[in-house]
């Protein structure tokens, strides 16, 4: 009876909705559904002569023909799932520190000092990176300097920086929902974890990691998602022996202008990405709304 | 003569679909009474309260404000205000705001609003506290600060839905005394709805209650106590020992009730409101602990057509200061009583296991024909 | 585990010492962005030539500050116009649409709200192709049927705005809906019962209750627009916003007013961040 309230509004209420509701299906239909839906469309055809199309499934078979795409997808793909997994391994005992071991002030001052990196643009920050590993970076200095190397030490462009860029991109985004979960961890179910018997190693798989997994699940499939579509880190860290999918499709776009062929391409990121968003709410049974919302 | 009554409500119906919310409510509350609607969680006393406030229209009948309609009239165009259940102050806003916030829709201007708003902080005994942010508030004083934001409106009438059910204990029988006093005070109507019997009981001039949708009785507090007009009200307002039978004949002016669980009860047949008693009537019959006297075994009276009179076993001591009672097991039946010790610690050495003469005169025995079957009123056992 | 249970120190050490580790990875880039832009030197990289300010102010070439290098100004002009636009567009949907999510009832909410979060999990250099694909659908289906040139659906910067305004609007859907839905409405029925109108009741009780959310959203929805990439590239025409102006300079090799750019988008992020987390915390919930 309490919810009755809505009565209030009487008659006005269907018209009033639909005014409201306006601007959402705008922004979906013309913004996310139609652009989508024409995406597929165009990937699905074959330039014959100047302004003439077919439908056909070329572009698709290219894809699956030419080793250097297939590759490339699949080491995204393979790269991200790395990259979120080490996100996970490193991020998750800072977010137990910052939730479960620190008090008061100290807690929310260490929880924004990880946010406060992750405002400033990813560009600066791989630029950061970009200063430290170079050939004359810092890095490489202090390593002559401590007399462990004899010349200069190009550390860009390969896999292993690629991934220290990736995680340290995402770490914000696993970060942030396993504090929040593990927070809202009472305390007294860790106590009483440890006064039935057990030790930091089965408290933590039977208690925290079960309780923590709606956030874990969520952080992962953002940075799963991120990592997945990233064109920076990888461009710029690993220059052009970076592979990344993302920059196959700009180069089809921009630089080859074939638009038909960039758009299964994107179309095959989208679907790979959904796949694995999808797989990763399904085995953490999460729900896509409980994992963002 | 309507317009004397500052509420009025005509056989006021709301649905819910199939489910009847209210039904068939009709009242009248006059100018300056304290109006209480009784009644446990579910009976429909917030769905009334909230028709009178406009948030809900009724399905049928009239609602009458000063004796004119108000259906059809926006809850912001009715003269009335409320004080609602978790006070719903607006946490943005500092105390003075939240006070004026009425006055500053009426577009009044500024220097009156200053100047109502400081004169009803007085009045509710906050005089300083303008400035003061709602957080920093104590729970009586939110209390109070709600009822300025509606008093400074000058509403015919003052909705109170259960604002007493958030506070503790201590501060709830303190707010109820407080209450009472303002409402005697400034004169305003107001019309509080709550499940507990005694708030109702405390603060009101006038109680009705609900059950079920529907108005059992509206009276007084101590009508409601002394002359309950249906089972439910007997049950429901105070505590008392609870029977069952049947009625069997009128001897000596007195009715003769067989109970099912064993011996008889006798009782004044004018407390029995239908008339027509005919032998085998089912019949509900209760007892206030406190109208029933005890004496050490063996020095009771005898029972007679005028006297009830039974023995118990003490089962357990409630003891509560001026509020100690005792839980018998009758000795022949069985059956389980709650009797009031008296204050005078006559009884103050009394054990569990020892055994007492109760009596109790017919005229303290209410009783009423029970429609329903004999097991299907099991609630309330021995204690409502 | 948590302090109420005793632990080794031994393992205490080393949790800590792990938690400076991580901070120091935190920081590092960004520490040497900031003091490489005050490196006297041509390039942002070792060795350290002495201080000075000549990345900031200089004027005389090669020592081009980032106070006079117009091409970087004028890119910076160009995001911010960017964000502006994107802010009062996203956070005005998103309020339409945290009402209508969080108020109204209406048959295939579910499946809206699925929709309305769905570009979150959409990569954003696949939002940006889409709709440069779709825009340029339309621009030509347009030209072919009755000639006009529609070229604002051409990439530039209106449809840079539309494509971040199409996954920022998510955003800040989300942040003021989480908002909106702590809010009790028995304050709106207060605020009717005191005389107001519906509309008054939302611009002075509702409004004011969001203003956090609004804050924040809005503060987000401008950060992100101004440092977007991805999306962006996809979009962008002739105009360079300060993303894809920094890109190309990095790509080329840069001098140390790139350093000190950085720097200062970091203060000021970081200044709008802190006000953002700050706007947010709710005063009244102790």
């Amino acid at each position: 009876m309490k919810n009755a309230s809505g009565s209030v509004a009487g008659g006005g209420l269907k018209l009033g909705v639909l005014l409201m509701a306006t601007p959402l299906l705008l922004w979906l239909l013309l913004l996310v559904i139609l652009p989508h839906l024409d995406l597929l469309m165009v990937s699905l055809r074959e330039r014959i002569s100047y302004g003439k199309y077919a439908f056909s499934f070329t572009n698709y078979i290219e894809f699956f023909t030419e080793p250097l795409y297939w590759n490339t997808y699949v080491r995204t793909a393979t790269m991200s799932i790395l990259a979120t997994a080490l996100t996970l391994v490193i991020g998750f005992p800072i977010s137990y520190y910052i939730a479960k071991v620190m008090r008061g002030r100290g807690k929310s001052v260490l929880f924004l000092m990880c946010l406060i990196p992750f405002w400033v643009s990813e560009l600066v920050r791989t630029f950061g990176w970009m200063i430290l590993l170079r050939e004359s970076g810092v890095i490489s200095h202090f390593l002559q300097w401590a007399g462990l190397v004899d010349g200069p030490v190009e550390m860009l462009y390969n896999d292993v920086t690629i991934m220290v860029g990736l995680v340290y991109t995402s770490m914000l985004f696993m970060v942030v929902p396993l504090v929040s979960v593990l927070d809202s961890l009472d305390d007294s179910l860790i106590e009483a974890g440890y006064d039935l018997g057990g030790n930091a190693f089965t408290v933590t798989r039977d208690i925290v990691i079960p309780h923590a997994m709606p956030g874990i699940a969520s952080g992962c499939i953002v940075v799963f998602m991120l990592t997945l579509g990233n064109y920076l880190t990888p461009n710029l860290l690993g220059g052009k022996s970076s592979l990344w999918f993302t920059e196959q499709i700009y180069t089809q776009f921009i630089t080859r202008f074939n638009w038909e062929s960039g758009s299964a391409f994107g179309f095959l990121l989208l679907v790979l990405s959904s796949l694995i968003v999808w797989l990763g709410l399904k085995l953490s049974r999460q729900t896509l709304s409980d994992t963002v919302g | 003569m309507a317009d004397q009554f500052d509420l009025e409500c005509r056989d006021v119906v709301k649905k819910f679909g199939q489910f009847t919310a209210v039904d068939q409510v009709s009242l009248t509350i006059p100018q300056g009474s304290f109006f209480s609607i009784l009644g446990p969680s579910g009976c429909g006393k917030t769905t009334l309260l909230r028709m009178l406030a406009g948030f809900i229209e009724p399905t049928a009948g009239d609602i009458l404000i000063k004796g004119k309609s108000v259906l059809g009239v926006a809850p912001n165009r009715r003269p009335v205000n409320m004080v609602f259940q978790h006070l719903a102050l607006f946490p943005m806003m500092n105390v003075a705001q939240n006070v004026a916030y009425g006055l500053r829709r009426r577009g009044v201007g500024r220097a009156t609003i200053d100047k109502k708003v400081a004169e009803t902080l007085a009045r509710v005994g906050l005089p300083d506290s303008g400035q003061k942010q709602i957080s920093q508030l104590s729970g009586g004083q939110k209390q109070r600060i709600a009822i300025a934001r509606c008093l400074v409106l000058e509403p015919a009438v003052l909705l109170l839905d259960e604002p007493l059910g958030a506070l503790d204990l201590k501060l709830r029988e303190h707010m109820k005394v407080e209450l009472k006093q303002l409402q005697h005070e400034i004169g305003t109507t107001f019309v509080y709805i709550t499940h507990d019997q005694s708030e109702a009981l405390v603060m009101s001039d006038q109680v009705a209650v609900m059950n079920a949708g529907r108005f059992e009785q509206v009276g007084t507090p101590q009508e409601l106590y002394y002359q309950p007009d249906t089972p439910f009200v007997a049950g429901f307002v105070g505590e008392s020992n609870r029977w069952q039978g049947t009625f069997e004949t009128v001897a000596d002016g007195k009715a003769i009730i067989r109970l099912d669980s064993g011996g008889v009860i006798y009782t004044d047949p004018t407390q029995v409101t239908n008339p027509d008693l005919v032998a085998g009537q089912r019949m509900d019959v209760f007892v206030r602990p406190e109208a029933i006297t005890i004496a050490a075994k063996g020095q009771g009276p005898v029972a007679t057509s005028g006297l009830n009179a039974m023995q118990g076993r003490v089962e357990n001591l409630l003891f509560n200061g001026a509020a100690s009672s005792v839980q018998l097991r009758e000795t022949t039946t069985g059956h389980e009583m709650n009797v009031a010790l008296p204050q005078t610690g006559a009884f103050a050495g009394l054990r569990n296991g020892d055994e007492l003469d109760l009596s109790w005169s017919a005229g303290q025995t209410k009783c009423f024909p029970n429609t329903k079957p004999a097991q299907a009123d099991a609630s309330g056992e021995a204690v409502a | 585990m948590i302090p109420s249970i005793p632990q080794s120190r031994y393992a205490k050490g080393i949790y800590g010492a792990y938690v400076t580790l991580f901070f120091v990875y935190l920081a590092a880039p960004l520490v040497v962005v900031g003091v490489f832009a005050f490196n006297d030197s041509l390039f942002p990289s070792m060795p350290w030539e002495g201080a000075t300010l000549a990345w900031f102010f200089g004027d005389t070439a090669p020592y081009i500050g980032i106070f006079h290098d117009s091409a970087l100004l004028r890119s910076i002009g160009t995001s911010a116009f960017v964000a502006v636009w994107v802010t009062l567009l996203s956070v005005t949907v998103g309020t339409c649409n945290a009402f209508l999510f969080e108020r109204a009832r209406f048959p295939g909410k579910n499946l809206l709200y699925m929709l309305a979060i769905s570009p979150l999990v959409i990569p954003g250099v696949i939002l940006g192709i889409s709709i440069l694909v779709f825009s340029n659908a339309i621009a030509n289906g347009v030209e072919e049927a009755i000639g006009w040139d529609l070229d604002f659906l051409r990439p530039g910067l209106f449809l840079v705005i539309i494509g971040q305004f199409a996954f920022i609007t998510t955003i800040t859907t989300l942040v003021i809906s989480a908002r909106l839905r702590k809010f009790d409405i028995t304050l709106e029925e207060a605020a009717l019962n005191l005389g107001a109108s519906r509309a008054d009741a939302i611009r002075t009780i509702t409004i004011p209750y969001l203003k956090p959310a609004l804050i924040g959203a809005a503060i987000v929805s401008f950060l992100m627009s101004f440092e977007n990439f991805n999306t962006t590239l996809m979009l962008v025409g002739s105009d360079a916003p300060l993303t894809i102006a920094m890109f190309d300079r990095l790509k080329q090799g840069s001098t140390p007013a790139l350093n000190a750019l950085s720097l200062l988008l970091m203060v000021v992020s970081g200044g709008l961040a802190l006000i953002s987390v700050f706007a947010q915390r709710d005063r009244s919930s102790k």
